[in-house]
């Protein structure tokens, strides 16, 4: 698989409640929760690092998991969530993303 | 339990205010009749201030955020705030009478990402709604606005606020609703102004006729299920909390003064000389809401609706105690069901009056 850049949307309302995420897309309403982990993906989607790169860095490095099975649930994790236009992703940095912030 | 249920839950456990509403002015261009609101502009609070008090509320956890008024254009900054809350990515809903939005506005509102625009409609005949915001042309403008948010595909609920003047209108302004598109949300609560006048109350609609509108299919859905009778409180009932009011939410006025919730006048700080969080954690009046369980309730603890009852603890509040009953929504269970509350029981044998507290700025 090529690598994959992603970046969160601007058409959605994002926080952290308790560690993990709660996210809104503001075109259908759809409503997420995500867990620690894909809060940590979700954070680090600045738009210009590889998600093999965060994977690496940001889940095999503070979680306990093999780097595999880190990339498949994260492959999962942004189809999913690309799928509702809440993740940008594309196989080129996304220049004009915002930086990760810390608590939206 | 659905998402955002598991959501209200795990913010009430951790503290964390999940919805504050904003009035960012009182003024207003139309004049509602049954309007609790003084729309003289008292000092309300400026651009860079509301931006302070947005940014306070993200850090504190706040996802939902609903910006209302007075009518919110009259603010000239108003789509500056829009823009700095959806930067800091609040949910965003927004309390409107619609009249000064065209194809514009609703295409501005559509690309900040506002989740919902909530319009209040009164009637669908001009002559009766335009009676009621004393505003002529009101109704047409403010139909014409819902269809240009349409046109944009934003969400947008009607509010039918329903009284005297207008209750048989509630179907017609249903199926208004229905040919624009938008949802409909029916309210039958006229709370005293702020000044302490209680003579808008005499537009609440009259209990018989409060029994026709619970009865009415096509405004409350499934009337048995609506008007069952209350089943036995238990004990989960009797320890739970009358309402989201200073558990998961708080209200904020045009003047930083913070308050339980809009129709819950107790004031609990100020923002502009005060922390959110520190009032949100601190504040001695949120903390007494907060120590309210349904089994303290004076009198509601031993009334059959308990369970089921839309007791407001603002308005028992403005009645006279936050732990007593609202009489309005005694009534309202009294016409729902047939069965009277205890608090009717009560005054019956009682008689009535205690005074009103109104909203009050801090000193």
């Amino acid at each position: 698989m090529p690598e994959r850049y992603i970046a969160r949307s601007t058409a959605i309302a994002a926080r952290l409640l308790g560690g993990e995420m709660m996210v809104m897309s503001a075109v259908d309403s759809t409503f997420f929760t995500l867990n620690e982990t894909a809060t940590v993906i979700w954070q680090a989607a600045d738009g210009h690092t590889p998600l093999s790169e965060i994977v690496a860095n940001k889940i095999c490095g503070e979680f306990d998991v093999d780097r595999e099975r880190a990339q498949r649930g994260a492959d999962h994790f942004v189809d999913e969530l690309s799928q509702h236009g809440i993740l940008l992703v594309s196989d080129q940095p996304l220049l004009n993303s915002s930086p990760p912030q810390e608590n939206p | 339990m659905s998402l955002l249920a598991e959501m209200n839950h795990r913010a009430l456990n951790l503290g964390t205010p999940l919805s504050v509403h904003i009035d960012i002015t009182y003024r207003c261009n139309e004049r509602c009749v049954h309007c609790y609101l003084d729309h003289d502009d008292h000092g309300e609070m400026k651009t860079a201030e509301i931006f302070n008090v947005l940014a306070q509320l993200a850090d504190a956890g706040v996802f939902f955020l609903v910006l209302s008024g007075g009518e919110v254009l009259m603010r000239r900054d108003f789509f500056e705030i829009v823009e700095r809350a959806r930067l800091l990515l609040f949910n965003v809903k927004v309390k409107t009478n619609g009249v000064m939005i065209h194809a514009k506005e609703a295409a501005r509102l559509r690309q900040l990402g506002v989740e919902q625009i909530q319009i209040s409609v009164y009637s669908h005949r001009p002559e009766v709604h335009d009676a009621i915001t004393k505003l002529p042309g009101s109704l047409k403008r403010t139909i014409r606005a819902i269809r240009f948010l349409k046109s944009q595909g934003l969400k947008v609920t009607i509010a039918n606020v329903l009284m005297n003047g207008n209750f048989f209108d509630g179907a017609g302004v249903m199926a208004l609703a229905k040919e624009l598109g938008t949802a409909y949300t029916l309210d039958p609560t006229i709370t005293p102004k702020m000044d302490g006048d209680t003579s808008i109350l005499a537009l609440r609609i009259p209990g018989s006729e409060l029994q026709e509108v619970f009865h009415r299919e096509e405004l409350v859905g499934n009337v048995e299920e609506f008007c069952a009778p209350p089943p036995p409180a238990g004990e989960d009932v009797m320890e739970g909390y009358p309402c989201s009011a200073g558990h998961t939410a708080c209200y904020i006025s045009p003047y930083g003064d913070v308050f339980p919730c809009v129709q819950f006048p107790l004031p609990s700080g100020n923002v502009r000389r005060q922390k959110f969080l520190e009032i949100w954690r601190h504040s001695p009046q949120l903390n007494e809401v907060r120590s309210i369980r349904a089994k303290d309730l004076t009198v509601c603890s031993g009334c059959d609706h308990v369970g089921t009852c839309t007791r407001c603890p603002g308005l028992a509040y403005m009645e006279g105690s936050m732990r007593g009953p609202s009489t309005a929504d005694c009534e309202k269970s009294f016409q729902r069901t047939g069965i009277p509350s205890a608090n009717m029981l009560r005054r019956a044998l009682a008689g009535p009056t205690t005074p009103l507290i109104q909203i009050q700025q801090l000193a």
